[in-house]
């Protein structure tokens, strides 16, 4: 494990040092910036489940349900989708545990510009509230894809959502500027490239996304404002425009972007996988070109959302063989985390069981996107429930489960406390069952002929009768869930009241954050000189007076 | 209401795809192809998982043991055994959409036209109508355009899928080898009534096909104009936001229409005349009725001035 440090901070915790409220809002501290980011993404994920509670409700059975008009439906899974991408999944591992743990793991003040990291946060709170305002404008109805040439005829305020869809992006490539500039410079001398804990490998290969492909969006989402307020017909065809030239802009971003999403979160279960089964990380190297690779060539797939689009065949063959090369390092990943729990010592903790659930639910995400990506197939289920039963079970069933891992793991570091364990296991396998009941069913529905964005499924009953059945399956699913992740909320809160106080490193975990006090003291700790192996254990005893880890005596 | 006659299995088709309308369905078999894949990987990961989780699980006393941090030979292995499988998927996908997206050299030719919310397949004969109606076993080409936003046609049974994007044409080809009737659906989020931009295709045999079409193209001349508007009514997809039982839908119903008064959008009022009628048909936006979105797109071109004359002595029989 990493050698000790030479002396622990002597101040106060970071929460009440320095006190009072101003200190917190213009606070330059990462691990602030992180906790206050943790706030706001939970309360964006909060939104978008009762917007999909909505949906899964309206679903249920064929007919208005409680939806009376397509128009609310629409709107309803507009802005489910816009929320979670743009507000939830999108910021929420770098900006929450990447701002709160990357200094920390490096050993290192801050951030290599904690005045941008600070405005990130800004920035984040009036995408916010662009997309608050979208609400009171009574929504958008365009889907989050923005297609034109619908989002340039539709009469709902577009350019608010956009606007707001831009300056969360300006928020993003701070967050990659920042924390590219960090892990370049301010490592700490005997941290080489490979002695980083492999999460950082994650959180690299994702800045390096953010810088490059976000202000593509940027430029799109801007010629679609453009496009609505001046008519200057680049995608719109009556103006002789393109509107396939947008889907080429959208998803030359958006494609990288789920890359985005995913590559901190695998970076969480590297770290949780190898403390909880008390093994070294089984392939380092694996793992940590496995993130670059997805990064790079993350940027050569995007055509593949187009393949019924009317694009030439020949484009559809490059991109269905580049898509497929995609597959191979998120399966070099999961071999690597099973080759990591071999003859380990595994631990079922609350963090691990949602680690688990993401290599159960991300197995399934990856696997089916085997259908999307052979041409033949996704020509077939491209738009339909298909779809959304696979990229659900990759960003939530991945990027929710990462999140929820790394909530339970570093809980303790930020807050102090530890919660109720047996509640923690509780609610990972709530989840994991009201999960598989929403979206497994919807696979097949979507194979049998469910579109996808369809407010109601009456006249498709004549020839698929079995719908019902499986939408009620769903939405059973999917309350399940929802209570899960309210489940976990009512868990981690009341530890803040009644929780015992946390032990340094209740985990037993070899990387730097958890040396110091917990929660985190305000001024960080610098690295030692010879900074160790993050994944050795072999150091590390439980102590039970301390209910922690210490070192071996 | 609620019919769990198909529970919780399919009731035509396989468990995973509905019935197939073709003999010889080019995606079926790599669809299973992958499906028998991926369960296998999905058993062997949860399955390894599940079984190192109970076999190693913390136990009092019980160290971790020592194994090898990292095997060359064993991460080249899980490399390009993948490698290898996803690179035969790839390889199957795209000669069955290689065989699915070539139409043969004697394609019988249709054009699609989509708009929001209704579909017009148009015949060779230039009857346009609201359903697909093709003959059973010979290869049929679509030529597709759209007259506002993008639409995707797709009809399961026939696991044909293609986008209609206004401004240019997209084509797509299929053969039906069964008699009957299948769903066909956008699937491309269109607006308000994407749900209901639903038409059928009716397999003919040659002969039958050749009756319907004869009779189909010739309602104008055959029927009084008032039965002729009705079958304009639904054949344009008028129905799509028109209702003729007075309920309001994306536009003012049709039932009683006729000579009233209305308040305009812009504040003005307007009598349901002729002209009127005439007027919303070719520039539906000139005189848009309050407490309704200007979202309807001209039929300016589409429609014949017998066609609108067919369509007024329709409204007129509804009272």
């Amino acid at each position: 494990m990493n050698k000790p440090l030479q002396s622990k901070s002597t101040t106060g915790s970071y929460l009440i040092d320095p006190p009072g409220l101003k200190s917190w809002l213009f606070t330059l501290d990462h691990k602030r910036i992180g906790l206050m980011f943790l706030v706001l993404v939970s309360m964006a994920l909060a939104l978008g489940a009762f917007f999909a509670l909505l949906i899964r409700t309206e679903l249920t059975l064929p007919g208005p349900t409680i939806v009376s008009e397509p128009s609310t439906y629409n709107r309803l899974f507009t802005l489910h989708g816009a929320v979670m991408i743009f507000l939830f999944v999108i910021p929420v591992i770098p900006a929450t545990f990447g701002n709160f743990a990357l200094p920390m793991m490096l050993g290192a003040r801050d951030v290599a510009f904690p005045r941008l990291n600070l405005a990130s946060l800004y920035f984040y709170v009036i995408g916010l509230v662009f997309f608050l305002l979208v609400l009171i404008f009574g929504g958008i109805d365009t889907g989050w894809t923005f297609y034109p040439p619908y989002s340039t005829s539709t009469v709902t305020p577009v350019i608010l959502a956009v606007v707001g869809a831009f300056i969360l992006g300006f928020s993003s490539i701070f967050t990659g500027i920042n924390f590219l500039v960090t892990i370049h410079t301010m490592r700490p001398t005997g941290m080489g490239w490979f002695r980083m804990p492999l999460f950082l490998w994650g959180l690299y290969g994702t800045a390096v996304i953010q810088v490059l492909a976000t202000p593509v969006l940027a430029i799109t989402l801007l010629l679609l404002a453009a496009e609505r307020l001046l008519g200057i017909g680049i995608f719109d065809p009556k103006m002789g425009g393109d509107p396939i030239l947008f889907q080429h802009f959208f998803w030359f971003y958006s494609h990288p972007a789920v890359y985005i999403m995913i590559l901190p979160a695998m970076g969480v279960i590297s770290e949780v996988v190898s403390v909880f089964s008390r093994k070294h990380i089984f392939g380092y190297k694996f793992i940590a070109y496995s993130s670059l690779a997805i990064a790079l060539l993350g940027f050569l797939v995007w055509g593949h959302h187009m393949f019924t689009s009317g694009q030439s065949q020949l484009v559809g063959m490059i991109f269905s063989a580049l898509t497929f090369t995609v597959a191979i390092p998120s399966a070099i990943k999961v071999f690597n985390w099973l080759a990591t729990m071999y003859k380990g010592s595994i631990g079922l903790a609350p963090p691990m069981c949602f680690a688990l659930n993401f290599i159960f639910l991300f197995g399934i995400g990856g696997l089916t996107g085997l259908f999307l990506g052979s041409l033949a197939t996704d020509i077939h289920v491209h738009d339909t429930s298909f779809v959304v039963a696979h990229f659900h079970y990759t960003m939530a069933g991945g990027v929710l489960m990462a999140f929820l891992a790394g909530l339970y793991y570093w809980w303790p570091k930020m807050t102090g406390r530890m919660y109720n364990l047996v509640w923690g296991q509780v609610s990972a396998w709530m989840i994991l069952i009201g999960f598989n009941l929403t979206y497994f069913p919807q696979f097949i529905i979507g194979s049998r002929g469910m579109p996808r964005r369809y407010y109601d499924y009456t006249r498709l009953l004549e020839v698929n009768p079995e719908f019902t059945f499986y939408q009620i399956i769903s939405t059973v699913g999917g309350f399940t869930l929802v209570g899960g992740l309210v489940l976990v909320a009512f868990i981690l809160l009341r530890s803040l009241f009644v929780g015992a106080k946390a032990p340094d490193n209740p985990w037993g975990s070899g990387t730097l954050e958890w040396q110091c006090n917990s929660p985190a003291p305000h001024e960080n700790t610098p690295a030692p000189d010879d900074v160790g192996d993050c994944y050795d254990y072999n150091d590390l005893e439980f102590d039970e007076q301390t209910k922690g880890y210490v070192m071996k005596q | 209401m609620i019919s769990f006659a198909g529970l919780p299995l399919a009731q035509s088709g396989g468990f995973w795809l509905p019935d197939s309308a073709t003999n010889s369905p080019a995606m079926d078999p790599v669809f299973y192809l992958i499906l028998g894949i991926c369960s296998f990987f999905f058993l062997l990961v949860v399955g390894l998982m599940v079984f190192f989780v109970v076999h190693y699980r913390r136990r009092p006393g019980v160290v971790p043991q020592k194994t090898a941090s990292h095997n060359m030979l064993l991460e080249l292995t899980w490399t390009f055994i993948p490698l290898v499988i996803v690179g035969a998927i790839f390889y199957q996908g795209f000669t069955a959409y290689i065989r699915m997206q070539t139409p043969p050299p004697n394609c019988y030719d249709l054009r699609v036209s989509a708009r929001q919310w209704a579909w017009q397949f148009i015949y060779p004969n230039g009857h346009i109508d609201e359903n697909l109606h093709v003959p059973v076993g010979e290869p049929i080409r679509l030529t597709m355009t759209s007259e506002d936003v993008i639409h995707g046609l797709w009809i399961p049974a026939l696991r044909v899928k293609m986008d209609i994007v206004p401004g240019r044409y997209t084509s797509t080809w299929f053969r039906a080898d069964k008699v009957g009737t299948y769903n066909l659906l956008c699937t491309e989020y269109c607006g308000d009534e994407h749900s209901d931009m639903l038409a059928t295709v009716e397999v003919h045999t040659r002969e039958d096909y050749d009756a319907w079409l004869k009779d189909a193209g010739n309602y104008l001349k055959t029927l009084p104009p008032a039965e002729a508007g009705k079958v304009l009514y639904q054949r344009r997809g008028c129905f799509q936001c028109h209702s003729v039982d007075g309920t309001a839908g994306t536009g003012p119903s049709f039932k009683g229409i006729y000579g009233e008064t209305h308040d305009m959008a812009d504040g003005t009022t307007a009598v349901v005349d002729d002209n009127y009628i005439r007027q919303s048909i070719l520039e539906p936006q000139a005189k848009v009725r309050s407490g309704f979105q200007p979202v309807m797109a001209t039929y300016q071109g589409l429609v014949s001035d017998d066609d609108i004359t067919a369509l007024i002595e329709y409204i007129k029989t509804l009272k």
